[in-house]
């Protein structure tokens, strides 16, 4: 029942950076900024090892950029991806181009299961997992998720949320939807996107960061993958939003129902 | 190719508000475009909220076949991509909800059109209309572009008036489907729906969320919003945690809410939770640390218990002051 996955490790803006907009709003302040894998994908990988850790396999770990996505490429082999492949880029992209060079590389590599991060934090547009999916003619389970805490015990044994069945071919999947929870079952080869609470990642071990500088990181072009690389969503300004108004503080709950109830009026 | 389409949805046989304000938001699009809207409804036996849609003005485009039934992205998207193609809409739209959010960026893969998730706000006209939208969990707002025949997207409902009836009634189109329920590849299994009397969180005048400051007693959350008549929200941290179902979790990836009032109690202020919240009209932070970022966010912040704060707000509440 063996299982090749392919994972996606997007290189995105520490959340915990403060996030400015550069005076003529053509792009972010860079300088001072912290770069880290895009905590959706660190889900995925981390769902990917779990799958091959139950069934076998092997698990490609994907990123497109330049030279410094070779960072997030290693920290999902340090947690113990097998490969890993840069599509190098260094233009801006869009989930159109993201998902057409994702498709090529299934083309190359067959997995069985691509996972992906339901979004990256940065551009926040949660269409790539869904596009590559249409692209590729393969069924998809956005937001997987499941129904055991990550307090629970199967979270501290590793096991994977994504179930695969007996016969290997199929794999069920638990999705946060609005209103709660729904249960879908994928044929594969299929397309899934992670949710927060599908698992709590592992941190890379020191052998499996040693590990990690001897496995394959192969280097292609984007270029060289005959996708149309120019992006068909541009960003023509950006801007920050409005500032709320200081508030203040108030001393009781008393002070505080006055104040809702004859100052904002809301009650 | 200058129509717009907004993909409608219905539960249990009404239609969603966050699909009203997607309409609002198409008749705006259809005028700064110039184009004609069009409505999709699609599912099972849905000839009642189809016939309520007529009442919008525009065609109504309805898809009423099984293997529609649960909103399977691989069934649903090639439907509505072919009502796209029928409609000559050059402009595919609806609400960011879990469905729209699923199903909108395949459908638009098919169109061979790029998408704007989560829009704000439109800017321009014709064909250079722009797209504002949140990025990096809403601390930027870009304007952006798209360059393809077919251009997609969804509409944060909170951002939208919901659109009112119009004057005369549109069509209806009963759309054939020619999806073969028995070649998907996706198969629905079950749905543990989480029901409640409150009111949608995203809907609601009144949001009382709880965060890691509850240990995991919601009662005084859920009686404050009890006694508001709102809904109750939740930081991720308490849903993580189990405490409360994931359908609770306000933030940059759950729920964005934009009531008139939002009480934050025993919740930090992260900035994934800011996301989620930081519209709404009035907000309220109880925490007990001084510090907490919320603070930063809250028009009334109250150092305070929240086992002991929140109980005595209730009371005064229900008293009536």
């Amino acid at each position: 029942m063996a299982l090749k996955i392919l994972v996606t490790a997007k290189r995105v803006e520490d959340p915990e950076s403060k996030i400015r907009v550069k005076p003529d709003g053509s792009g972010i302040v860079t300088d001072g900024v912290n770069y880290k894998l895009n905590p959706f994908d660190e889900i995925a990988v981390e769902e990917a090892l779990r799958l091959k850790e139950a069934h076998g396999g092997e698990v490609v770990v994907a990123s497109i950029g330049g030279d410094k996505s070779q960072t997030e490429l290693r920290a999902a082999l340090a947690m113990g991806a097998d490969r890993g492949v840069l599509l190098r880029h260094d233009g801006a992209l869009d989930p159109v181009v993201v998902s057409a060079l994702l498709a090529k590389l299934v083309e190359q590599e067959k997995p069985d299961l691509v996972l992906l991060g339901k979004q990256s934090i940065d551009d926040d547009q949660n269409q790539v997992g869904q596009y590559l999916a249409a692209r590729l003619g393969w069924p998809q389970a956005t937001f997987a998720s499941k129904t055991d805490s990550l307090e629970s015990e199967a979270e501290q044994k590793k096991q994977p949320g994504v179930k695969l069945a007996a016969d290997g071919k199929a794999l069920t999947v638990v999705r946060e939807v609005d209103g709660g929870l729904e249960t879908l079952e994928l044929s594969l080869p299929a397309v899934i996107t992670c949710d927060l609470r599908l698992n709590k990642p592992r941190f890379a071990s020191l052998p499996g960061i040693m590990k990690a500088k001897k496995k394959e990181l192969k280097d292609v072009p984007a270029a060289s993958l005959g996708v149309e690389l120019a992006p068909r969503v541009v960003v023509k300004a950006l801007a920050e939003p409005p500032k709320r108004k200081g508030g203040v503080k108030v001393a009781d709950v008393e002070e505080l129902f006055r104040k809702l109830r004859d100052e904002a009026k809301v009650l | 190719m200058s129509n717009v389409l907004i993909v409608v949805e219905q539960h249990a046989g009404t239609v969603k508000k966050a699909s009203l304000a997607a309409i609002g938001a198409g008749r705006e699009l259809a005028a700064r475009v110039g184009g004609e809207l069009h409505l999709a409804l699609l599912g099972q036996g849905i000839a009642a909220p189809a016939e309520a849609l007529r009442a919008y003005g525009a065609t109504v485009h309805v898809a009423d076949h099984p293997a529609l039934a649960h909103g399977l992205a691989e069934a649903a998207a090639p439907v509505l991509a072919a009502i796209a193609r029928a409609s000559g809409a050059g402009w595919v739209g609806g609400a960011a909800t879990s469905s729209g959010k699923d199903v909108l960026p395949r459908a638009a893969a098919l169109l061979e059109a790029g998408m704007a998730t989560e829009v704000l706000a439109f800017a321009g006209e014709g064909a250079a209309v722009l797209f504002r939208r949140p990025m990096w969990a809403g601390n930027v707002v870009a304007d952006v572009e798209i360059s393809t025949a077919v251009k997609a997207f969804t509409i944060r409902p909170t951002e939208f008036a919901a659109a009112g009836p119009a004057v005369a009634p549109g069509a209806l189109v009963q759309v054939a489907v020619g999806v073969d329920a028995a070649a998907l590849k996706t198969r629905f299994v079950a749905f543990a729906e989480v029901k409640s009397e409150r009111p949608e969180l995203t809907e609601a005048r009144v949001v009382v969320s709880g965060g890691r400051g509850t240990k995991g007693d919601f009662k005084p959350v859920e009686a404050l919003a009890d006694a508001l008549k709102g809904a109750v929200g939740a930081s991720r941290a308490a849903v993580d945690a189990g405490w409360v179902p994931n359908d609770w979790q306000v933030g940059q990836t759950g729920k964005v809410v934009a009531p008139e009032l939002y009480v934050a109690a025993g919740i930090s202020g992260a900035i994934q939770h800011l996301a989620g919240m930081k519209g709404a009209k009035v907000i309220v932070a109880v925490n007990k640390d001084p510090e907490a970022p919320i603070f930063a966010v809250a028009d009334y912040g109250l150092v305070a218990d929240l086992t002991k704060a929140l109980p005595e707000l209730t009371a005064k509440v229900k008293a009536g002051g």
